[in-house]
């Protein structure tokens, strides 16, 4: 029985299907990890998601164009973000509940769109796999890494980008700065506003971007709260990654490995209840959070308003 | 000096009100949305009005709504209060269901007031385990409780199909192998007492005493004293021989608890079994969620919270009219509740720049006395 599951098929099944997983909980997290390290908790990254997932099934859907519809996506995207950003920023909200706000607004909001204008579960064909020429065609390694479709290989390279700006770029220390000491780099001239204006507004397009790569290229469908939790699993993601862009990478993976591990054992009819299954990545996640926390500090000013003095 | 007085309550007042300016713009907003979506936004609030408080029976559902918000909300008021956030009223409703519904389906033939006390005790034992394990992951190990919280809604809702679909099924279900997720009904005797002919049933008085109960806990005991000062300061607390870490696991404790009662309530006072369709709302109704809007909107205060969580299940009970009336489905409730969440929470900056100018006013007004005071002092 075991010998039948661990064949080389299996694992090299396994692993593909966990890199298209770690997708959107990589576009998702990249952003929230921008406004953490700005020091903007952004807890409304699901409801980003579903609103994206929404613009990008409906304006695919209607004009066949999956540019546009990646692009309305972003529109969405960009506009939650700069509401987010002005109201976290400019009225100083208590971030973690405004994002539960947000989150209850996309939930409610892309439900009520989709039953407006669609009302049943329609399929568009979204972005096909793209086979890289020569790496593809490399044994095991080719199937794993080099089929999968764009918007996954943009995830991947979402990461060093991210790891770039952040660390390499005149914004990265600004960024840095802001989210461990916005009165010392106000004083020194960053404008604390703009920044987190720019990570919470990216943040935003990436989360609906997230949400995007689900309803256009993975899985096609739109349906009503379709990423069930996952945009809350991409902001523990962040804290797990220690606020650092591989660790946050490795999480995803870790996490979305998991998953496709368990949704692979149930095709396969393991004696095991699907539901102990499914709870696997969630308890793996909290006892990672349990070992990686203590070890890693957080951004000292997330989370917390700035406002100038006088 | 009367004329001091009377300004300070003006400004107390407004500062009361705000919530409820919030609340007006956010459901402007809702109208535009509603106009854009082809509907008469008059009517539609005409219809949502109506559904909420048209009738006696539409009263009692609205406060039947209002049970397990008021219930998950006077939770959400103590973990404030310690400066935690609980997300997880979800899986404490689920948790306190369980656990509950368990007693009343073993202690079959049981006396019923027996049986309905031990099943509450359950529910309340249930959601508080469900609350201390991120309270003890925060404490002890610095786990961020807004994710851990997350995370335990999702294994509660895996255990709750897992029995839903297994050992606790309805035998009835079994035998036509069907799949809904859900228990054998209570018997006829363990069921909370109703104002017939409304479903409105005892949890509405049960939550209103406790709501009094988590006032007089919060501001009448040690314990609570405790609990404020490690969310206003925990290193002031620390250093007065509060042990902080104790205090954050009561407080998400005690705050899972009230969700676990909250969970208790429904299959007791509504449903007299455990039902579900796999998620967590198709139990839950999105109350752990929905508790934390009305704990806001009653400002996180337990007496504040029981007509917040009336206003907010008239919502609620109005989105069913609104849907069968207007066409406008329900899930437009769900987006209104958030904007009134992020429309209330951005307001509060107004009660804070308010709050700071009176403080200038003031210590500039104990400063101009001082220098009339010592001036003549420094002369002589």
């Amino acid at each position: 029985m075991i010998s039948d599951i661990l064949t080389t098929s299996f694992i090299v099944g396994i692993l593909a299907s966990g890199i298209r997983l770690a997708t959107p909980y990589l576009y998702a997290s990249m952003g929230e990890t921008l406004g953490q390290r700005s020091g903007v908790l952004n807890l409304g990254v699901e409801g980003q998601m579903l609103l994206g997932a929404f613009a990008a099934f409906y304006v695919t859907f209607t004009t066949g164009n999956l540019w546009l519809g990646l692009g309305a996506a972003i529109v969405v995207g960009a506009a939650m973000g700069l509401a987010m950003a002005f109201v976290t920023i400019n009225l100083q909200a208590q971030q973690g509940i405004s994002g539960i706000g947000f989150y209850l607004f996309g939930l409610g909001m892309s439900t009520l769109l989709f039953q407006m204008t669609m009302g049943t579960v329609e399929t568009v064909s979204g972005f096909s796999p793209i086979h890289i020429p020569w790496l593809s065609d490399i044994p095991v390694l080719g199937d794993i890494f080099f089929k999968h479709n764009l918007l996954v290989y943009g995830a991947f390279l979402l990461v060093p980008i991210v790891q770039f700006v952040l660390y390499r770029t005149n914004l990265g220390l600004k960024i840095r700065a802001v989210g461990e000491n916005p009165e010392a780099a106000d004083s020194l001239g960053v404008s604390v506003s703009l920044v987190r204006y720019i990570t919470v507004t990216l943040g935003g397009i990436l989360s609906a971007i997230a949400g995007a790569s689900m309803s256009i290229a993975t899985l096609n469908v739109f349906q009503q709260n379709m990423t069930s939790g996952l945009g809350f699993i991409a902001v523990a993601l962040v804290y797990f990654g220690g606020w650092r862009p591989f660790g946050v990478m490795l999480g995803a993976l870790l996490f979305s490995m998991v998953s496709a591990l368990q949704l692979r054992l149930q095709v396969e009819g393991v004696p095991i209840p699907s539901e102990i299954l499914v709870m696997m990545p969630y308890i793996l996640t909290i006892l990672a959070l349990v070992l990686t926390v203590q070890r890693v500090r957080a951004p000292s000013a997330l989370a917390k308003s700035f406002e100038r003095e006088g | 000096m009367k004329k001091w007085m009377s300004t300070i309550d003006f400004a107390q007042i407004i500062d009361a009100l705000l919530p409820v300016f919030a609340t007006l713009a956010a459901l402007a907003l809702g109208a535009v949305m509603l106009l854009v979506l082809g509907a008469n936004p008059i009517k539609a609030y005409g219809a949502l009005l109506e559904g909420a408080f048209g009738s006696g029976n539409a009263l009692a559902e609205t406060a039947v709504k209002a049970v397990p918000l008021l219930l998950v909300g006077l939770g959400i008021c103590i973990a404030f209060r310690a400066n935690v956030i609980n997300i997880g009223g979800e899986g404490q409703m689920i948790m306190g269901a369980i656990f509950g519904t368990v007693v009343g389906l073993v202690m079959v033939g049981g006396p019923g007031w027996l049986v309905i006390t031990l099943a509450l005790v359950a529910g309340f034992v249930g959601g508080a385990i469900w609350g201390a394990i991120p309270g003890a992951l925060k404490a002890y190990f610095g786990v961020n409780e807004i994710l851990s919280t997350v995370m335990m809604n999702a294994i509660a809702v895996q255990i709750m199909n897992l029995l839903l679909r297994g050992p606790m099924i309805d035998p009835a279900q079994a035998e036509l192998a069907s799949q809904i997720p859900q228990t054998a009904a209570l018997e006829q005797a363990f069921r909370l007492p109703r104002l017939v002919p409304t479903r409105l049933h005892l949890g509405g008085a049960i939550a209103v005493g406790l709501a009094i109960l988590v006032y007089i806990l919060l501001w009448r005991t040690t314990l609570g004293y405790r609990i404020r000062a490690v969310g206003q300061n925990p290193d002031a607390s620390r250093y007065g021989g509060i042990r902080v870490r104790r205090q954050i696991v009561i407080a998400l404790l005690l705050s899972g608890a009230f969700a676990g009662l909250a969970g208790v309530m429904q299959v007791y006072g509504l449903n007299y079994r455990m039902i579900t369709d796999g998620s967590a709302s198709g139990f839950t109704g999105s109350a752990g969620f929905n508790g934390i809007v009305a704990a806001l909107f009653g400002q996180l205060h337990p007496i504040g919270t029981i007509p917040a969580s009336f206003f907010f299940g008239a919502l609620l009970v109005g989105a069913n009219k609104l849907q069968r009336v207007m066409q406008v489905p329900s899930s437009f409730i769900i987006a209104l509740n958030g904007l009134v969440v992020v429309f209330v929470v951005s307001s509060e900056v107004w009660r804070r720049r308010r709050q700071r100018r009176r403080q200038l006013a003031t210590t500039a007004k104990a400063e101009t006395e001082r220098t009339v005071f010592t001036g003549p002092e420094v002369t002589s």
